[in-house]
């Protein structure tokens, strides 16, 4: 399936990237995707990335949802006029039947706190399962895309239970020779979702996320924006942890996203800082 | 005539916002129709989720010839005025009219303005709608989307039909130019199809499986669902937001009955309702009486199986949605409610108000009062009390009444009920720390009364936590239990109490903390349990319980800073206290550092703090105030007329909801009448009379002395006798004449008529009070037909000024008559 999805996208121009190497809440994070979408040179990339929700995790006993899952994300800047077109070749590609599968594009406006960002678009159900996140950005780190970019997240193991008609994601075929989702993964649900409960150390947590958002200043001082934001994504996931030990209270809650906000917007506005005189030139009549 | 169709193509427009964008798509188009004088006949707008359709009846080919007039300056003016005329009417001296006004020769220019035609009209009204349209939320898009200029539309514009007959009207918006070929059903029939107007769209687009007007989708999603229920044996729970919603999702629509495993039926059926609906968009079904096994999805298309593959897939859907409700179920269940509040301590309700935990304390407290003090009582929720209108309860028949009511607190006592009381109120908001609640909102409340059932704890209790916040709506019921009432009562006032304490009553428009709804709902409950608060006393009582609470948090703070070593600094301390909510504006008032030294106990905390609020007169009056305003909104709407409420609110010092209501009722009832009306004339004519003679009693004269105090001198032993001496000369010379017979007539009627009334009220008989005010209709007729007040005898002229204050006095028992109209 992603090497489908893969081919498919890599017709349609897409750059063919890899995972990012630091644990994020989902692909969106990923600099490939939020820096890249600021700007108003053109970007084209697909990549699988795994994404970490620490208080999505269930022990292994829900039948879809994850701590630890994958998603299949693709942006295109500016977006195609056929997006949708395109998308929904995409399912057929690697399987889905829309006269067999009811497919529905249903409002869900993208909005993430912590990345100061948003969008319009919507959560495509494929029988009534949210499948994939289907959205034009409008602002990333609280400046204006311009253009604006498509972006297309797809849960591939979502996908991948349609495909192969099974009820619970442990049941997938992970190959031909019997392996499934469950050997590979239901041990890791079970023990990170112990650890991500009940026994991740919340001081070390708390000092990770001091030491991230120093190093984030640092950088962003130091003029360099992609460092910045490698520790703006630490300093995110280490912010998710400390919500599924439910150690932070509601009030806390609001500025620790602040806190994470800040620093993706830092991070965002140096690496406009960066860029801004060359894209000026390069794209005239573009201006931040 | 000609028809003209106008489709606005693009990716899917939200549910929600459709109806709101065809209201507004008919209003534009009718704006700019009208700006250019074009009156359109029958105009249709249609919406799927991938466009936005208006078809107008009946355009002329062109708008109407104009001919407009411009008045020049008078022949003869100075030339200068002449020629600018000429310049901004664009014409020559020749080209005038000359015409004679009111005698003056004048200049006039006539343009004749050709008609436009209509098509050009259209061309231009379309980017104008386009650009103009008032979507909730817009984006941009594409490559355009360099500047922050390019066009916005709820999602992407991807087509334009303009046909105005079968002509194109050529326009362009967002990027799009318009043309003749829309999208069919994007699975069903993905090529483009060319339409020729307005006369075969609706065909076009459903041969092409798109229905493309809204209603009928919505009754195919109405009818069908019911349908595919009753084939499964089962009935459909309706829910028009629902059949709206869906209508808005698909352009083929096509219900679809599947079932989920019966094991999930465990966990409350309003979960399984909620989660399906909010989250799935699905209905659900019933048999017997009870929630069923099953549910109603609608698809977007016909699909080549029949619909299997999407009901097994929307069935693990729902799988995996309730799995995580039982979950929750299971896990909360696992909890108490005691240990789960606890949590609350996390959770602020409001900055300056303190925490979920701190509300609750005062809650109890105050549910804990109102039992007590014999407010609120076993009995009343006996049905065979009488109740006053508007409480649905008081229709049903008496048995269904008595099942519903509560038999359980017959036997109960005070005390027992007051713990009841207290232990609800403790535990009413444990379930917002829920996982369920957490996931649901809407379910706080419901999920408390659940849990507490399963924990074992009395009825009343769970009923009480589970009704606690009702009535929510003006259709909502109203609690009758006396647990949920003491509680219901005790969580709404403290919160109308908190918020007008720290400055937060509504304004206008703006009530974000729903304090008038929370008041209107004292009120109803007050009204339909006919319970009789002492408000001023009420309020005194959430006021000190405030008080106390508030104190107490501070006293706990400066304990807890002088034992962690930290000592005690005021200004850390104020910051902290700020930020940790609580009512710091009691801050300024606290005693210096020596007086936190002694460790108080609460009895002495609760004085100290309730004798160092001084806000108290303002909130009370406020509050009051509110309260009365609610009641006046809520009888208003009743049909109870304003000027009575008015008339009865006027007489002030009345606290007591209830026999306010009574009065006002029987006022009503009383005005209405001949009497009423005639003794409301009799008032009237005496009030005027005693305005226009300046009368200000008996003892006016004394209060005229220009004083400033003009009763200064009242209590001056040496003036004592003087004004002895004086009062007894005027009360002496009263009557020393002998009255005429309907002078001494409306005498007798008054000193009957006057202690009846009082008497009446004091017994809150209304109507008897109102009774004996009639009987003093003839007497004041007659009195005002046959004597003169303003005799030439200052005697006379006092004596009668004073008998009709007196009269005025004695209406005065039962209303301000002055407030009245008419």
């Amino acid at each position: 399936m992603i090497l489908t999805l893969h081919s498919f996208w890599s017709r349609q121009g897409c750059l063919i990237l890899q995972p990012y190497d630091m644990r994020m809440g989902a692909g969106t994070f990923h600099p490939a995707t939020t820096l890249r979408a600021l700007g108003p040179e053109p970007w084209k990339a697909a990549y699988v990335q795994p994404s970490r929700r620490p208080t999505d995790g269930r022990y292994g006993e829900n039948p879809n949802r994850l701590q630890h899952y994958y998603q299949y994300q693709v942006i295109l800047k500016p977006n195609p006029a056929n997006l949708q077109e395109l998308y929904l070749a995409s399912l057929a590609a690697i399987g889905v039947d829309p006269l067999a599968h009811d497919i529905r594009f249903v409002e869900d406006d993208w909005e993430s706190p912590t990345l100061g960002a948003w969008g319009l678009g919507w959560e495509v159900w494929c029988d009534g399962m949210e499948v994939t996140q289907f959205t034009y950005f409008q602002q990333i780190g609280g400046y204006d895309c311009k253009p604006v970019a498509g972006e297309l997240t797809y849960g591939l193991e979502r996908l991948a239970m349609y495909i192969q008609g099974v009820d619970r994601v442990y049941d997938l075929r992970f190959n031909d020779q019997g392996v499934s989702y469950g050997d590979v993964f239901l041990a890791n649900e079970q023990e990170l979702s112990k650890y991500n409960f009940e026994i991740a150390d919340t001081e070390q947590l708390f000092t990770g996320f001091r030491h991230a958002e120093a190093e984030a200043v640092r950088c962003i001082e130091a003029g360099i924006p992609l460092a910045a934001y490698d520790q703006a994504i630490e300093a995110s996931h280490l912010f998710n942890l400390l919500q599924a030990r439910g150690v932070i209270s509601v009030q806390e809650r609001a500025s620790y996203i602040g806190r994470v906000r800040d620093l993706a917007k830092g991070s965002c506005e140096a690496w406009i800082k960066k860029n801004e005189a060359r894209w000026a030139s390069d794209y005239a009549g573009w201006t931040v | 005539m000609t028809d003209f169709l106008l489709e606005l193509r693009s990716e899917e427009i939200p549910a929600r916002m459709q109806a709101g964008a065809r209201a507004d798509l008919e209003k534009l188009f009718r704006k700019e129709l009208a700006a250019a004088g074009v009156e359109p006949g029958e105009v249709t707008v249609w919406s799927t989720p991938r466009r936005l359709a208006l078809i107008a009846r009946d355009l002329p080919a062109a708008t109407q010839a104009v001919r407009e007039e411009t008045k020049g300056p008078a022949v003869g003016a100075p030339a200068q005025a002449l020629e600018g005329f000429l310049r901004k009417a664009g014409l020559t001296q020749d080209q005038l009219e000359v015409r004679d006004l009111k005698g003056k020769p004048t200049y006039f220019a006539a343009v004749e303005k050709p008609g436009r035609a209509v098509s050009q009209v259209l061309a231009q009204a379309i980017p104008a709608i386009v650009r103009a349209f008032p979507w909730p939320k817009s984006m941009r898009w594409g490559a355009a989307s360099i500047t922050t200029e390019s066009t916005r539309w709820v999602r992407p514009l991807s087509g334009i039909v303009a046909i105005f007959g079968e002509e194109l009207v050529v326009c362009e918006a967002g990027g799009v130019e318009s043309g003749y070929a829309t999208l069919g059903h994007r699975f069903h029939h993905p090529g483009p199809i060319t339409i020729g107007g307005a006369h075969d769209y609706a065909d076009k687009l459903r041969a092409c499986h798109v229905i493309v007007s809204h209603e009928e989708r919505q009754d195919i999603v109405r009818m069908g669902a019911a349908e595919v229920a009753t084939l499964g044996g089962l009935t459909l729970v309706e829910d028009e937001g629902l059949v709206v919603e869906n209508a808005g999702l698909t352009e083929w629509p096509v219900p679809l009955l599947g079932r989920f495993d019966e094991a999930f039926l465990e966990v409350p059926p309003e979960v399984i309702q909620l989660t399906a609906r909010v989250n799935q968009k699905y209905f659900v079904c019933e048999q017997g009486g009870k929630l069923a096994n099953a549910f109603v999805c609608t698809a977007n298309i016909e699909a080549s199986d029949g619909g299997d593959a999407i009901v097994a897939g929307n069935r693990k859907v729902l799988a995996a949605r309730l799995s995580d409700a039982r979950f929750f179920w299971d896990t909360d269940r696992k909890t108490t409610l005691a240990e789960q509040a606890k949590k609350l301590e996390r959770i602020t309700f409001h900055e300056k108000l303190g925490t979920v935990a701190d509300k609750v304390e005062r809650v109890a407290k105050l549910a804990r009062w109102l039992v007590e003090e014999g407010i609120v009582t076993s009995d009343i929720d006996n049905p065979r009390r009488p109740r006053e209108g508007g409480d649905p309860a008081s229709s049903l028949p008496l048995a269904a009444q008595q099942e519903s009511g509560g038999p359980a607190f017959a036997g109960a006592t005070r005390e027992e009920l007051a713990d009841m009381a207290e232990q609800a109120a403790r535990l009413c908001k444990a379930d917002l720390v829920t996982e369920m609640v957490g996931e649901f909102p809407e379910l706080q409340g419901l999920m408390g009364g659940y849990y507490a059932r399963a924990e074992g704890l009395p009825e009343a209790v769970a009923d009480a936590i589970r009704d606690h916040y009702k009535p929510v709506g003006q259709g909502d019921e109203v609690p009758t239990a006396p647990v949920t009432v003491a509680v219901s009562l005790a969580d709404k006032l403290d919160t109308l109490f908190g918020f007008f304490a720290i400055d937060q009553a509504p304004t206008g428009s703006k009530d974000p903390y729903a304090l008038r709804r929370a008041a209107l709902g004292i009120v109803r409950t007050l009204q339909s349990n006919i319970v009789r608060l002492p408000f001023v006393r009420l309020v005194e009582q959430a006021y000190s319980t405030f008080a106390f609470n508030s104190e107490r948090r501070w006293y706990l703070y400066h304990v807890r800073s002088s034992q962690s070593g930290r000592g005690f600094h005021p200004a850390s301390a104020q910051v902290m206290f700020e930020n940790r909510g609580a009512a710091f504006w009691l801050f300024d008032k606290l005693p210096s550092d020596d007086a936190f030294q002694v460790p108080y106990n609460d009895a002495q905390l609760e004085a100290f703090s309730t004798a160092r609020f001084g806000a108290l007169p303002i909130v009370e009056r406020d509050l009051l105030d509110f309260f009365a305003d609610r009641l006046k909104v809520q009888q208003r709407e009743a049909g109870v007329r304003h000027d009575l409420i008015d008339a009865v609110f006027a007489l002030g010092g009345e606290d007591d909801l209830v026999r306010l209501l009574a009065r006002v009722h029987a006022l009503q009832a009383f005005v209405g009448t001949e009497d009423g009306a005639n003794l409301l004339a009799g008032y009237k004519r005496a009030a005027n009379i005693l305005k226009k003679e300046d009368w200000l009693g008996i003892e006016g004269e004394i209060a005229r002395t220009g004083e400033e105090d003009p009763l200064a001198g009242v209590d001056d032993p040496d003036l004592a006798p003087v004004i002895a001496a004086k009062m007894a000369e005027r009360h002496g010379a009263e009557r020393n004449y002998t009255p005429e017979p309907a002078e001494q007539a409306l005498v007798d009627a008054l000193a009957v008529a006057a202690p009846r009334a009082e008497q009446a009220v004091a017994a809150e008989d209304f109507a008897g009070a109102m009774a004996a005010l009639a009987s003093l209709r003839a007497p004041i007729d007659a009195f005002f037909d046959s004597v003169t007040v303003n005799d030439a005898d200052p005697a006379k002229r006092n004596a009668r000024l004073a008998l009709l204050d007196q009269f005025r006095a004695a209406v005065h028992n039962v209303a301000d008559f002055s407030r009245i109209e008419g």
